[in-house]
């Protein structure tokens, strides 16, 4: 995993909420043994027509949506099955953030062992990037701070050991391994 | 005073959270399957490092296999070719690194959460995890049971640990009883709809009261199951004399004394009295309807015998009205139905055949209607063709299959066309999860099957 910090991007939004990793990438997509090129099949059944071409409507295929780092997206974005093909497939499109009020929880663990940002703001934060597609903003992982272009600033909650481990690009099993010796005590030690 | 949660985190934690760390979790059995496994495995191999615990986890297939016992058992190749490859690298990848594999032709195989609990393998008081959300359905035997991704199937493999950081807990409160011909899967989908899709966020819940105390242990799987659909990370039931005499003489249970011993220790897995929990909801099962989902997320479900909620100006409510091709207003009783599923790690166990089999007993699915019946592991089936529930499937112009999730999402060749009608016993609606432009309405055996024999959506305690 590369180092993250600093991200300067314009955002896309895509406002709905509930949007499931379903959505992120359907499952006939898993049949995969390998992690890349999955940014091809993002958003696949919103992204593309029945018959293959893309959809112009959806906002990943206009032109504003180019060369976006960041995704806007309604409430709880990431609920529902556990597959880690979601982050990456949006870290392979080319998405290394992700904003809403609530992400579920596994995928949430999911971005962040990635080095996807996933960024939870309060509502009126939420609400000003929705009503903005397209938004110059700015995140600065090292003070959790993110900033719209209004030079409005808020910061966001990350769990330290996280914020670690994306800053200097590090694997959380570096740690595990570093623990083992713990392990195997815990493991003599137990009685059943 | 510690709940339930608490006593089987605290036995588990190898080295506890600061500000600074999470905690390390020590994983008691891990389950693995063919579509979440592969990538772990090519980290394993980059690293040059062994599975370190592999008497520890346990491996299947389910996602990707198909169901027609030509593909399963005869010679006709697996018809979708990456699912093939997938098969065969999780079989290469057993032997490799030693891993115990219930493969393809194996009297054992099925949904991977279907078979761990029907082995013993799934036990009170201890860690499990496994690539896929549904892993809380093990929370049934008072176990604390997650789903994980594909880098922490990979951080288990190397070290039998995670890194976790402690979750709230939760309590959901059921008292009463449920009436006949409303089942486990109505009382769960009261709950995500009574919490929210997101409501269980950051939390472990705890079923409890008389109502959970009275279900089986089929039940009590049906809900823990759909827990991650209330967005929560498990769900829990403390264990009791049900879930000893289920697991009693399973072939992995312990045996004699050791029997003894673990009943004595797993009757410690119950919240103390007094204990508080972070959050709580109260239900009352002796209100509750069958229920029925009429949008693309779990939360949007109501009692069957309602009318869709007129909402003005939520846009992902429309969004889901659109998709589904219903209106505000309408009434649930007597839709379409196109396909019905009865199956799945949520309803796919041997009670929920059996409640199928006593609504389609000397009736027959209607006209133009596709019922597909799928048991959940292949003991599930031979036990369902034994009590000869498979042969009043088979009457009433049903589908009768080898296990596996099959259309509960469409990765394996069962699949809803575009614009159909599902009604399923599966966990989730989501737009396009049983198909590409799939329309799925998420119901309890009961109903499904019920609808299946009118052709319309139909309360089922009219046919009990």
């Amino acid at each position: 995993m590369d180092p993250v910090n600093r991200i300067h991007s314009k955002t896309v939004v895509i406002a709905s909420s509930n949007i499931d990793t379903d959505q992120i990438i359907p499952a006939r997509f898993l049949t995969t043994t390998t992690k890349e090129g999955l940014g091809r099949q993002l958003f696949a059944d919103w992204r593309y027509r029945p018959d293959g071409t893309p959809n112009p409507d959806f906002v990943l295929n206009r032109p504003e949506a180019s060369g976006a780092r960041v995704l806007v997206a309604g409430r709880n974005f990431g609920c529902g099955s556990s597959r880690e093909h979601a982050p990456w497939a949006l870290l392979d499109f080319g998405f290394c953030a992700v904003i809403s009020t609530e992400i579920a929880d596994i995928f949430r663990g999911n971005s962040l062992k990635n080095g996807l940002l996933p960024i939870v703001v309060d509502d009126a934060t939420s609400r000003w990037l929705l009503d903005h597609p397209g938004a110059d903003i700015d995140i600065d992982l090292e003070s959790s701070r993110l900033t719209l272009p209004t030079g409005v600033s808020v910061t966001f909650p990350l769990e330290a050991f996280a914020r670690h481990c994306l800053l200097n690009g590090i694997d959380e099993l570096g740690y595990l391994q570093s623990r083992l010796a713990d392990t195997k005590r815990y493991e003599a030690a137990r009685a059943w | 005073m510690p709940t339930l949660f608490d006593k089987v985190w605290s036995a588990h934690e190898v080295v506890a959270e600061t500000a600074a760390t999470p905690a390390v979790l020590y994983v008691d059995l891990h389950l693995i399957h063919e579509v979440t496994s592969p990538q772990a495995f090519s980290t394993l191999k980059r690293l040059g490092l062994p599975v370190r615990r592999p008497e520890r986890t346990l491996a299947t297939m389910d996602h990707s296999t198909p169901t027609s016992s030509e593909q399963v058992f005869g010679n006709v190749p697996i018809k979708v070719d990456a699912a093939a490859r997938q098969v065969h690298q999780l079989e290469q990848n057993a032997a490799e690194f030693g891993i115990e594999l219930f493969g393809m032709r194996d009297a054992r195989r099925g949904i991977v959460h279907v078979i761990s609990p029907e082995l013993g393998a799934t036990q009170p008081g201890m860690t499990i995890v496994c690539g896929d959300s549904h892993t809380s359905t093990h929370g049934a035997f008072g176990a604390l049971a997650f789903g994980i991704g594909t880098t922490e199937v990979g951080h288990v493999f190397a070290t039998q640990t995670l890194l976790q950081r402690r979750p709230k807990t939760f309590a959901v409160n059921v008292e009463g009883r449920l009436r006949p011909g409303v089942t486990a899967k109505d009382l769960i989908l009261a709950v995500i709809g009574k919490i929210g899709v997101s409501g269980g966020t950051g939390h472990v819940l705890e079923y409890r009261g008389a109502a959970i105390r009275a279900l089986s242990m089929d039940e009590r799987m049906t809900v823990c199951n759909m827990s991650i659909e209330a967005g929560a990370r498990a769900g829990m039931i403390a264990p009791d004399d049900t879930t000893f005499a289920y697991l009693k003489d399973k072939p992995r249970s312990p045996k004699g004394a050791a029997w003894d011993a673990a009943v004595a220790r797993w009757r410690t897995f119950v919240t103390d009295p007094g204990a508080a929990f972070d959050a709580s909801v109260d239900i009352d099962a002796s209100a509750l309807e069958p229920m029925i989902t009429y949008g693309t997320n779990p939360g949007m479900v109501l009692p069957i015998g309602s009318a869709i909620p007129n909402t003005v100006g939520d846009e992902a409510f429309d969004k889901a009205l659109r998709y589904m091709g219903f209106q505000c207003g309408d009434a649930m009783l007597g839709k379409r139905v196109d396909v019905v599923f009865i199956g799945s790690c949520t309803n796919g166990r041997l009670e929920d055949l059996k409640a199928a089999a006593h609504i389609l007993k000397g009736r027959k699915v209607a006209a133009g209607v596709r019922l597909l019946i799928v048991p959940g592991s292949q003991d599930i089936k031979r036990q369902a063709e034994a009590a000869g529930y498979a042969d009043i499937f088979k009457a009433a112009g049903a589908e009768w299959r080898e296990s596996g999730c099959s259309m509960c999402l469409g990765m394996n060749g069962d699949t809803v066309d575009a614009g159909q009608y599902s009604i399923s016993t599966s966990n989730r609606n989501f737009e396009g999860r049983q198909g590409v432009g799939a329309r799925t309405l998420l119901v309890s055996p009961f109903t499904a099957a019920a609808s299946a024999v009118q052709g319309r959506i139909t309360d089922p305690r009219g046919m009990l």
